[in-house]
């Protein structure tokens, strides 16, 4: 017993004889949470918009980096491959909209989902037609070296990951806050046939949501290809996802960030300090039991509203 | 049990969500075999009140005795096994579930559970499956539903949703039966059929009524007693008659400033 | 149909409850059930036996528990494929463990720890619903399967880290293990399939049944009606979680002979959604029309570029096979967004009213 209360305890001395390792676990995980952050960004645009809940938003990661490795492994210069990427996510978003969306307009949640579902194993199966299954490098002129702050060990490809996660967000926050078409979009979240009635275009909506979702996929896949190469596990990430939504509400785009950057971090600090105590690789389940131990407190997320329920 | 005194007696009853204070010290009792009605203009708090009843909102302050016993907190499935049963507002039917499933469901209470047994459909589970199902045929009958027995609750149009959902409650069998607007958005006709059921149903099988509704011609002629409320108080409780005539209700449904 | 039910009228309610009312279609299906029994074991070569039909009866209740719990009691579960690793490891450990014990009662007890495991799982679904359920039963999937890849004591200290399945018979004939012939493995899958599929029609279609419709539907108005939430939801998980454990037992015993925590990963959770959603949630046929699309399609995909004379790299035949998955998703969605049971139900329709249209 004193044994396991040990275990417990003694990660918690650790964290404090070594404060500047600690900050290098911590900023690992912010950098990892920021990769989860910008996926769940992807699911809460879409969500907020349309009420999809999109699985194939991991996968849309996974084709934007195929796209951009495929152009330039192809000759072309990194901007105009970046370009040309955007065009095709665009494009994409459009095929989604007039394909998938369109048809099962009015149909429940569940079923939306359902062909996200489907979305994803097309996707997967197009992007490796395209461009190869194989396990691709993603240079982007990014050294993935270190250097130091004080007694800290940076990263610069981390520290990049991190400047333009936040300048997305603030782009996002005041697309969403300033512009008709922001307006127009929470006005469609909130009641899509009152939003109809008023003459906003659903359709062009959902268009440029999709559109905005798969440019956050470039830039989520450009960062996590460069750091672990663009590969099918990439897909997966969209799991990852799932906690970082339930802590930060389906909806909000603050939340999304901050989710994401918890998640991260306590994953991170688990594995490090208290993973060895229980032979480690606890990385894996360890997201979803902080979730759902946090749902078993506050069901509504971080930044939601409390829920009443009426009849 | 206490058979002389009423049947459910809220006393001095508050609900608050946050700031607003959607009961306020609320009391009423509804008396055995009446049917009680409850008036008031939009937002006065009646479906609060009936979901305070029910036990799916808990009082702030105040007590609910059903037939002289206390049970303020209890949980909806125990108010449902104390014998009261509600229709909804906004029908609550089971969507996915045919009709003869639905008002099954109501009986779910009647029936006694071993899940080895109705596995196997076997000995008790089909005879205790067979007998429900004779009760709720006798149901069906009452309230001539006999045509949409199998077919799915959610494809029935609306008046009929809420007879099923009538009928469901009446499975139950139970001793106060709570009807949210059993009569909203039905024409003429079917408000009728729905008045002479609630009448059968209190003149026949003896159940108390408590309802909620709008139409004031129905609820002067079925109710044997009316209450009313405004911005979560009861303002008046009388004979219709005498509810006509409050000044109170007048200024209310009228429309006068509150000071 | 070729046949009606005109002039058959129900004169009690037994009748009229019984699982197939109409003479024909109870003829049709008894039919249908010694075919299955008896062709394949005597027609049927090893390939089809070994790589089709003995993982579609097995993925059948799989597909079958899940729809228990998601289908019918509305819980959306995302931890199946863990479920059934507890299965297949308690059927290890207990077969190990008691050799002497019938290795059909291990199957039963291996359910029963997968529904005990299934429970503890399904507590937090009192709380939280839809998609935030969703990620209680991922919690699931990952931390069952980092367990059984952590704790050696589960695969009996194996340095391989798998679980094979030792060879047992019953009523003298081998079952399980190297010698166990396919033929058998086959029916002894399908007999288990047929029983529970029999007990779940027996469930749903009763008290049990309908409790868990009922949360499904409107859980609100369900708990003022008087199902205990609770105690619904755990049934339901126990339930569906028996069912993917003695599926996650045969699936080693039966299938692949041993296997590694990889079998159970989280792509079979999904594969087992997949077949219940394209099947038809809360419907029994449905499971097993939703299993087999998911097994047949990609075959059929596999073998007929090949039989119209197309040659291709197999990456690009994965590939292929992929897109036309998904692209078939989609289409069954759009077309019938409940499945093909649904699709199923409307075809008879039609065809009972054939030729006059209304």
């Amino acid at each position: 017993m004193t044994e396991i209360l040990h275990g417990l305890v003694a990660p918690f001395a650790d964290i404090a004889s070594n404060p500047s390792f600690f900050a290098e676990v911590l900023i690992g995980g912010i950098a990892a949470g920021l990769m989860y952050s910008l996926v769940a960004l992807g699911f809460v645009l879409i969500f907020k918009a349309s009420g999809v809940f999109n699985f194939a938003q991991g996968v849309m990661v996974l084709f934007a980096a195929l796209t951009l490795v495929g152009l330039i492994e192809r000759g072309a210069p990194v901007a105009l491959a970046l370009l040309l990427t955007v065009g095709v996510m665009v494009l994409l978003a459009f095929a989604i909209e007039r394909v998938v969306l369109r048809p099962l307009v009015n149909q429940e949640h569940i079923i939306l989902f359902m062909a996200t579902i489907g979305l994803n194993f097309f996707l997967e199966g197009f992007g490796e037609m395209l461009w190869g299954a194989n396990v691709k490098r993603l240079d982007v002129g990014i050294p993935d070296t270190s250097f130091k702050i004080g007694n800290v060990l940076v990263n610069r490809l981390e520290l990049t990951a991190a400047l333009t996660a936040a300048v997305i967000v603030t782009v996002l926050a005041v697309f969403f806050q300033k512009t008709s078409i922001g307006r127009a979009l929470r006005a469609v979240a909130d009641d899509h046939e009152a939003a109809l009635s008023l003459g906003i275009p659903l359709k062009t909506i959902w268009t440029v949501v999709w559109s905005v979702a798969g440019l956050v996929a470039i830039v989520a896949g450009i960062m996590w290809g460069a750091k672990s190469g663009v590969q099918f596990s990439l897909s997966l990430i969209a799991l990852k996802a799932l906690p970082v939504l339930i802590l930060g509400g389906f909806t909000s785009v603050p939340g999304a960030i901050a989710g994401g950057l918890i998640i991260g971090v306590c994953e991170k600090i688990a594995e490090v300090y208290w993973g060895p105590l229980v032979g480690g690789a606890i990385e894996n389940w360890f997201a979803y039991v902080l979730a759902l131990a946090f749902l078993l407190f506050r069901p509504q997320g971080l930044f939601g509203e409390r829920i009443i329920e009426r009849v | 049990m206490n058979d002389a005194g009423p049947l459910l007696e809220v006393e001095g009853v508050s609900v608050r969500f946050g700031a607003l204070m959607a009961l306020h010290q609320v009391s009423l009792r509804i008396e055995r075999g009446e049917i009680l009605a409850i008036i008031g203009p939009n937002g006065a708090g009646k479906t609060t009140l009936l979901n305070v009843i029910s036990g799916f909102y808990h009082p702030w302050e105040g007590r609910i005795r059903f037939a002289g016993r206390d049970r303020t907190r209890l949980k909806p499935p125990d108010v449902a096994e104390l014998g009261i049963a509600r229709t909804f507002q906004n029908v609550a039917l089971f969507k996915g579930m045919s009709v003869l499933d639905n008002i099954m469901t109501g009986r779910l209470l009647k029936m006694r559970g071993n899940v080895v047994l109705d596995a196997l459909w076997w000995g008790p589970a089909q005879r205790q499956e067979l007998a429900h199902r004779a009760a709720v045929e006798r149901i069906i009958d009452f309230l001539e539903i006999q045509a949409i027995r199998k077919t799915p609750a959610g494809k029935l149009p609306y008046g009929l949703q809420k007879r099923v959902e009538l009928a469901r409650a009446l499975a139950a069998e139970p001793q106060l039966l709570l009807l949210d607007e059993p009569m909203a958005g039905m024409n003429v006709e079917e408000k009728e059929d729905m008045c002479r059921f609630i009448l059968d149903v209190n003149g026949e099988l003896g159940t108390t009524i408590a309802l909620i509704e709008h139409d004031m011609g129905v609820v002067m002629d079925i109710s044997d007693r009316v209450v009313v409320l405004d911005y979560g108080r009861k303002i008046a409780d009388g004979t219709p008659d005498q509810v006509r005539k409050d000044q109170a209700v007048l200024d209310a449904y009228l429309g006068v400033a509150h000071d | 149909m070729i046949y009606r039910e005109a002039g058959q009228f129900k004169t009690s309610y037994a009748a009229d409850q019984a699982i197939f009312p109409i003479v024909q279609d109870r003829v049709l299906v008894t039919l249908g059930i010694l075919v299955a029994f008896l062709v394949p074991p005597l027609v049927a070569d090893e390939y089809w036996l070994q790589a089709v039909l003995i993982p579609l009866v097995i993925y059948a209740l799989a597909a079958l528990g899940l729809n228990l719990l998601t289908g019918y009691a509305g819980q959306l579960s995302l931890g199946t494929g863990g479920f059934m690793a507890v299965g297949a490891y308690a059927a290890f450990k207990l077969t190990t463990s008691f050799p002497a014990l019938n290795i059909l009662v291990v199957f039963v007890l291996a359910g029963l720890m997968a529904a005990v495991v299934g429970i503890v799982f399904g507590i937090p679904s009192l709380r939280i619903k839809g998609f935030y359920l969703a990620v209680a039963t991922l919690a699931a999937q990952f931390f069952l399967i980092w367990l059984f890849n952590k704790v050696p004591w589960f695969v009996n200290y194996a340095a391989s880290g798998t679980i094979t399945a030792p060879p047992r018979t019953v009523f003298g004939v081998m079952v399980t293990g190297p010698l166990a012939t396919a033929p058998v493995r086959y029916v002894v899958a399908l007999g288990l399939l047929a029983v529970f599929a029999l007990v779940a029609k027996n469930l749903v279609r009763g008290r049990v049944g309908r409790s868990w419709m009922a949360i499904r539907d409107r859980d609100i108005a369900a708990e003022i009606i008087g199902v205990r939430p609770l105690r619904t939801k755990l049934l339901a998980f126990a339930v569906s979680s028996f069912y993917c454990g003695v599926a996650g037992a045969e699936f080693v015993f039966l299938y692949l002979g041993s296997a590694e925590t990889l079998a159970f990963d989280i792509t079979l959770s999904f594969l087992v959604l997949f077949m219940i959603i394209i099947g038809g949630l809360g419907s029994i046929l449905g499971s097993f029309l939703g299993a087999a699309f998911i097994v047949l399609v990609p075959i059929f995909l596999t073998n007929a570029p090949h039989h119209v004379g197309l040659v291709m790299p197999v990456a690009l035949q994965k590939q292929i096979e992929l897109m036309v998955f998904g692209a078939l998703i989609i289409f069954f969605l759009i077309v019938e967004p409940h499945g093909l049971a649904r699709l199923w139900q409307i075809t008879k329709e039609k065809l009972r009213l054939w030729p006059f249209p209304h």
